[in-house]
């Protein structure tokens, strides 16, 4: 959009001064630019928390799948004539609350989720076709259109978030428990089936946050990339929970900042960086060729002798 | 050791099934305190319900089971649980001292901010580690860890809560022989050291004769209970099974139940010298 504004006269939309501070200051001279960092910054941070626990709980695919679903509530609500979001929240949320209800029962229904999920596009691809009016929401359901969000959104995401981020905060150690150790964590005591299922349905929170930036398709980027990559880098799942907000955080103010200064879009620059981040993580992350150089080069040689030892007996 | 005469855990007529279906029924025992109870039978027997039952995670689908004295309950801190268990998924990066460390609060809410509990932690997870001889393992990935060394960990975090009970399930499964042998003298030492009751559930007798103190044997929709040599008998094994069940002693003490399934039936290991 940025290209198609400069062309019209507005020389300011040109490009980068390269005065990383000037060019900042430009860009949140404008309210659109404002509205989306603010947005963008709420919805990256819940993704990237979420995103952790979706990893360690190897429900990815179901992530994906209740972004998908959410498509059929766009492409409805666009048909409708209300705020295309809002159908993503509905759908994702009674997907996810459908899957959470198969709780344990979850992993190998891929193909249920799968067909459910192809339905839903289908579903969504329909109501795309009935509706007779200019198909950009949608299109911008698909692959995020977070230049174009309006106050009232803005609002709705950063409230969300807040409520997103109160409610992990609340049920952090066991979600972490049933997360590693759910029969362990059932033993002691945790509800591990209200758990999980209190899980999706900030994870389906989660995503229709994201989905403004990154689009239905290009969700992973947000919700799962930074995850992975903190996960590989950080064994303390505190520190991956930091790393993996900042990044998710990172990712999308660097990609508004070359949006708006390039005419390419938003998601392909949060897509791109993503990938390049997590390709990065794995070539120097732990158990990597060049990251076991990188460790050996910068540690001490380990007392291999005292790991081999068993420790004395220790009064509990 | 406590001492006291009130047991661990009681039951009278018990029996354990699903959606009407009766497993075992007409159990009566009674664990005693600072017991090391092992739990046998062939697989699908009802071994782990049995578990769950005092775990307060499965209702009793008849008479009565009381442990500490009253009904069971969900998330009793005095039950340590150590469930059965396939490896981890390798890639799992998570430190095994946060593991450990989830069985001091990870069934708290809240994220926990207070530095005094945080650093209490710390000292109980490593002395958790410790003695289990894992001290050496807490900044490890915990995917990355041997079964046999995973299973110390799971270990580490039941008993990190200091428990009075300690449920084990299969904890021998998926074993060399000499692991066997180390994990059932280490569950046996440190029961010795701490004075908490061990319930140990397993296929194989032979590793734990050593150690225990009585049988359980879950079987032909029954349960007996009592020392290895009364219980593992030709004609005790025989009335429960209802079958022509053979036991046989070699001349090095090992037992061999014949006659039932090869599953159940063989034997797996000479008991070799204590490590």
């Amino acid at each position: 959009m940025t290209g198609a504004l400069a062309s019209q006269g507005y020389s300011f939309l040109a490009g980068p001064g390269w005065n990383l501070y000037a060019d900042v200051q430009n860009m949140l001279s404008f309210a659109f630019m404002r509205n989306a960092f603010a947005a963008g910054t709420a919805s990256a941070l819940v993704a990237g928390l979420i995103g952790y626990f979706v990893v360690l709980r190897a429900s990815s695919f179901a992530a994906h799948a209740i972004s998908h679903i959410g498509f059929a509530g766009a492409a409805g609500a666009v048909l409708l004539g209300v705020n295309p979001v809002l159908g993503v929240g509905a759908l994702s949320l009674a997907a996810s609350v459908g899957m959470g209800a198969l709780g344990r029962r979850l992993r190998g229904r891929d193909v249920v989720i799968g067909l459910v999920m192809a339905a839903s596009l289908g579903l969504g691809y329909l109501f795309i076709s009935l509706y007779t009016g200019n198909a950009t929401d949608a299109y911008a359901v698909l692959f995020g259109q977070i230049f174009g969000i309006t106050v009232g959104a803005v609002q709705i995401t950063v409230l969300t978030s807040v409520v997103v981020l109160a409610l992990l905060v609340a049920v952090y150690r066991p979600l972490l428990f049933a997360s590693l150790d759910e029969e362990v964590a059932e033993a002691r005591g945790i509800r591990v089936g209200a758990v999980g299922l209190g899980f999706m349905v900030l994870l389906a929170l989660a995503v229709s946050e994201a989905v403004q930036v990154s689009g239905v398709l290009l969700i992973f980027a947000l919700l799962v990339a930074p995850g992975a990559i903190a996960g590989r880098v950080f064994r303390r799942p505190a520190a991956a929970l930091a790393l993996s907000a900042g990044l998710a955080v990172l990712i999308t103010w660097v990609s508004l900042g070359l949006a708006f200064y390039t005419p390419y879009p938003v998601s392909f620059y949060v897509t791109s960086l993503a990938f390049v981040a997590y390709l990065a993580a794995r070539a120097t992350g732990r158990g990597s060729r060049l990251g076991r150089r990188l460790t050996a080069s910068l540690s001490p040689p380990r007392d291999t002798a005292a790991e081999g030892r068993p420790a004395a007996t220790v009064r509990l | 050791m406590s001492g006291t005469a009130e047991p661990i855990a009681m039951a009278a007529g018990l029996a354990s099934g699903y959606h009407g279906r009766t497993v075992w029924s007409g159990a009566d025992f009674s664990i005693a305190a600072g017991e090391f109870l092992t739990v046998l039978g062939p697989n699908g027997a009802g071994k782990s319900t049995l578990l769950r039952m005092v775990l307060g995670l499965l209702r009793p689908a008849q008479g009565t089971l009381r442990v500490f004295g009253a009904p069971p309950r969900r998330g009793n801190p005095a039950i340590g649980y150590v469930p059965q268990r396939r490896t981890l998924d390798p890639d799992l990066n998570v430190r095994a001292a946060d593991l450990v460390g989830l069985g001091v609060d990870g069934h708290q809410w809240g994220v926990g901010v207070s530095q005094r509990k945080k650093r209490e932690k710390r000292q109980d997870v490593t002395r958790a580690l410790a003695s289990v001889g894992a001290a050496h393992l807490g900044g490890r990935a915990v995917g990355r860890l041997s079964g046999g060394e995973q299973q110390r960990l799971q270990l580490a975090q039941a008993l990190v809560a200091r428990p009075r009970l300690l449920l084990l399930d299969e904890p021998l499964a998926s074993l060399d022989l000499r692991s066997q042998q180390e994990v059932s003298q280490l569950v046996a030492d440190l029961r010795a050291e701490y004075g908490f009751t061990v319930v140990l559930v397993t296929h194989d007798i032979n590793p734990v004769l050593g150690v225990t103190d009585r049988v359980m044997y879950v079987a032909g929709g029954g349960v007996s209970v009592g020392p290895p040599g009364e219980v593992i008998t030709t004609e005790s094994l025989s009335r429960l099974y209802q079958a022509e069940v053979e036991v046989l002693t070699d001349s090095r003490g090992r037992i061999f139940v014949v006659g039932l399934e090869a599953e159940t039936a063989h034997p797996h290991s000479p008991r070799g010298p204590r490590p």
